[in-house]
């Protein structure tokens, strides 16, 4: 689950790491009264999506004036922000946060994530702030540096020190660096984060080590012991037809494609994904129904995929174990019947009561078209959305 | 022969009241030599009761000593399930086979380094199991779809394994252990681990291995195929088609920061003398090709 920035840099300050002051705005007027409490003479107003290249998309903006703050404000708030990490419509903008303006010395990068090959969390820190680590990891590698941290021992002055110190920082905004990067390491832990990122950990004038900006994603794993952070999930940045899915306990992420699938098991809902792809075809969607999948869930499923426009043909896919194809076939059919199907389906049933399922589908009279296998699966749901489109 | 496990283990379940517990107790111990190998449960507050006439212990340790156990499958619930780990781990268990999906990545990681040292092995967790089939299957796997032969199978997927068992099975070939090592980021033992053992198996002739996107996994066994393997591998990777960042069901699915893409995976197994499919429903007839 991923949280705001402002939201995050919340936690980071709860922490102890070092942030600018600031307000969240949902209106002009919260904006502009935010920036007045703050006082001058500069303001940071910054989107808040989930979305990152919030500043080149133009969601980010500097103010010298208080009549400046309320001119960005006015821009941004309800702008659909495009950026790299954004669909190609953009994130609609519903809350700003106005904060103070820094006195950037030099942009230092910070990152934490679980490491599975030691692992451990890896603390990554890099001269090269405010710029992608991704790109600095392509480039110039030798610039991260990087802490495999012992969970027993945790975080280090030593280690600390080092890399704060290879990163360029000196001696007299040490003590700030470990700040920084002890608070991350401990909210990471304490709160189940599965990627931290400070880009730009900023040293200013003064010295300070500020957190200028904050990603956090947490472990949904994890949630159950974090009410405070799972309260903090934001429905309006993320896909309705995800959050409808969850509400019935199934695993869907909306793809680009035209044909819908629905499959038990994230393995194999992957290779039936791949097998459209290979025969031409585009998914829709990544379905898994898990392995307790009733009547009631495969018709959610169903609903969900037909929800979408544009939707060519749809393939089930199931491989029975705990999972018995007539329960799948029984959902099938109820499913078909109550949300009056408009697209060509295709199943591929096999395992647990297969051909108990098979008979279900026949008997059903409805205009299956039943596979044998995986590979006539894929050719024939792609040929089945090609004569219907 | 086989691997992890055979006719001759002593299995424990570890939350064998709960409903998944008892479910695949009972079709586990119905398969093959499960009723001989399948020799109590563990639950501390039930301790003296017994399901289905496997005698229910307080404690792993107990357990073992009572029973003679070796091996244990948990089916205890997520918030739980790393304690049960350790708790196997402690009672020094050859191996434990942890089935439970959505545990938390940090109880995995101080799980993890508590086995440093210990010499008991961690199959999964969030994965479907190990299968010897015609002896012995612990985990959720149908029974029914395997067949005793001379492949090895490892994946970090559930129904994609049995897809891949299935299209062998019918091919003829059957299996010397089919092994799932689950699809969570931080687990025990990985396709490597799982490669080495399949190495050392005169049962096994071949060995298919089933990835999918995020991680490295599959690229460190490629290379030590490379360099050590004395047997035929066939490979195939799910997620061709996942967009980077998303979780694809699997906590471990995922791509991030460009790494962990299927096409690298793949490019890197052929590389090392794997012969690959980008084709699931090929899986079985690819593996026959190098027979």
């Amino acid at each position: 689950m991923n949280i705001h920035e402002y939201q995050a840099k919340e936690l980071l300050r709860r922490y102890g790491v070092t942030t600018p002051r600031g307000h969240v705005a949902f209106t002009v007027d919260e904006a502009v009264a935010a920036a007045q409490t703050l006082g001058g003479p500069v303001w940071v107003v910054k989107a808040q999506i989930h979305a990152g290249g919030r500043g080149k998309g133009g969601g980010v903006k500097l103010a010298r004036s208080i009549d400046e703050v309320r001119t960005h404000a006015q821009a941004i708030l309800g702008m659909q922000l495009i950026t790299h990490q954004t669909s190609a419509e953009g994130q609609k903008v519903r809350r700003l946060w106005v904060e103070e303006g820094a006195d950037i010395r030099k942009e230092l990068y910070l990152g934490m994530v679980v490491d599975r090959g030691t692992q451990r969390v890896c603390l990554m820190a890099s001269s090269e702030g405010g710029m992608d680590i991704e790109e600095v990891a392509a480039h110039t590698p030798e610039l991260i540096h990087k802490v495999f941290i012992d969970p027993r021992t945790g975080l280090s002055d030593a280690d600390c020190d080092r890399v704060a110190t290879a990163i360029g920082v000196p001696v007299a905004s040490l003590e700030g660096a470990r700040a920084a990067f002890r608070g991350l390491y401990n909210l990471f832990v304490e709160c189940d984060a599965s990627l931290a990122e400070i880009n730009p950990l900023v040293l200013a004038g003064d010295g300070r080590v500020i957190a200028l900006d904050g990603k956090l994603n947490f472990d949904d794993n994890a949630l159950f012991r974090h009410p405070d952070i799972a309260a903090l999930r934001d429905l309006d940045e993320e896909d309705p037809a995800e959050i409808e899915a969850m509400k019935h306990g199934l695993n869907y992420i909306s793809l680009d494609g035209d044909i819908g699938c629905l499959v038990n098991g994230a393995g194999l809902a992957m290779a039936t994904m791949d097998v459209i792809k290979l025969y031409g075809g585009s998914p829709a969607n990544f379905l898994d129904v898990g392995g307790g999948a009733t009547t009631e869930k495969v018709t959610e499923a169903f609903k969900i995929m037909l929800a979408r426009p544009g939707l060519a043909a749809i393939l089930v896919n199931i491989f029975g174990g705990i999972m018995k194809c007539d329960t799948i076939a029984e959902g099938v059919v109820a499913a078909a019947r109550e949300v009056r199907l408009g697209v060509p389906l295709v199943v591929r049933m096999k395992g647990t009561n297969e051909d108990l399922g098979k008979k279900i589908l026949a008997d059903s009279g409805l205009p299956i078209i039943a596979a044998n296998n995986m590979a006539e699966a894929g050719e024939r749901v792609v040929a089945a959305a090609r004569a219907g489109s | 022969m086989s691997i992890l496990i055979n006719r001759n283990s002593r299995v424990i379940t570890q939350g064998i009241t709960g409903k998944t517990g008892q479910y695949h107790t009972r079709t586990s111990r119905d398969y093959a030599e499960g009723r001989t190998c399948f020799v109590g449960g563990v639950n501390p507050n039930r301790a003296g009761q017994d399901f289905e006439g496997l005698p229910i212990f307080g404690t792993v340790r107990e357990a073992k000593e009572r029973t003679g156990a070796n091996v244990s499958v948990i089916y205890v619930p997520p918030p739980f399930a790393a304690a049960a780990i350790d708790e196997a781990v402690d009672a020094d268990l050859d191996l434990v086979i942890c089935i439970t999906e959505g545990i938390p990545v940090r109880d995995m990681i101080n799980t993890r380094d508590r086995m440093r040292g210990k010499r008991t092995l961690l199959l999964g967790p969030n994965c479907p199991g190990v299968i010897t089939p015609g002896e012995l299957k612990i985990g959720i796997m149908p029974g029914h779809i395997h067949k005793q032969g001379p492949i090895g199978v490892v994946s970090r997927s559930g129904t994609l394994t049995y897809e891949a068992v299935g299209q062998l099975t019918e091919l003829g070939l059957g299996q010397s252990t089919a092994v799932g090592i689950g699809g969570d980021p931080v687990n025990g033992l990985k396709h490597i681990d799982v490669m080495r053992m399949f190495n050392d198996d005169p049962a096994t002739e071949a060995v298919i291995m089933i990835g999918e996107i995020g991680g490295s996994d599959e690229e460190e066994a490629a290379r030590w195929v490379k360099d050590n393997m004395k047997k035929p591998v066939v490979g195939f990777i799910a997620g061709v088609t996942a967009p980077p960042g998303k979780r694809m069901g699997h906590a471990g699915a995922i791509i991030s920061g460009g790494k962990g893409t299927a096409q690298e995976k793949l490019a890197i197994m052929e590389s090392c003398g794997i012969k690959v499919t980008r084709n699931p429903a090929e899986m079985g007839k690819l593996l026959k090709s190098v027979l």
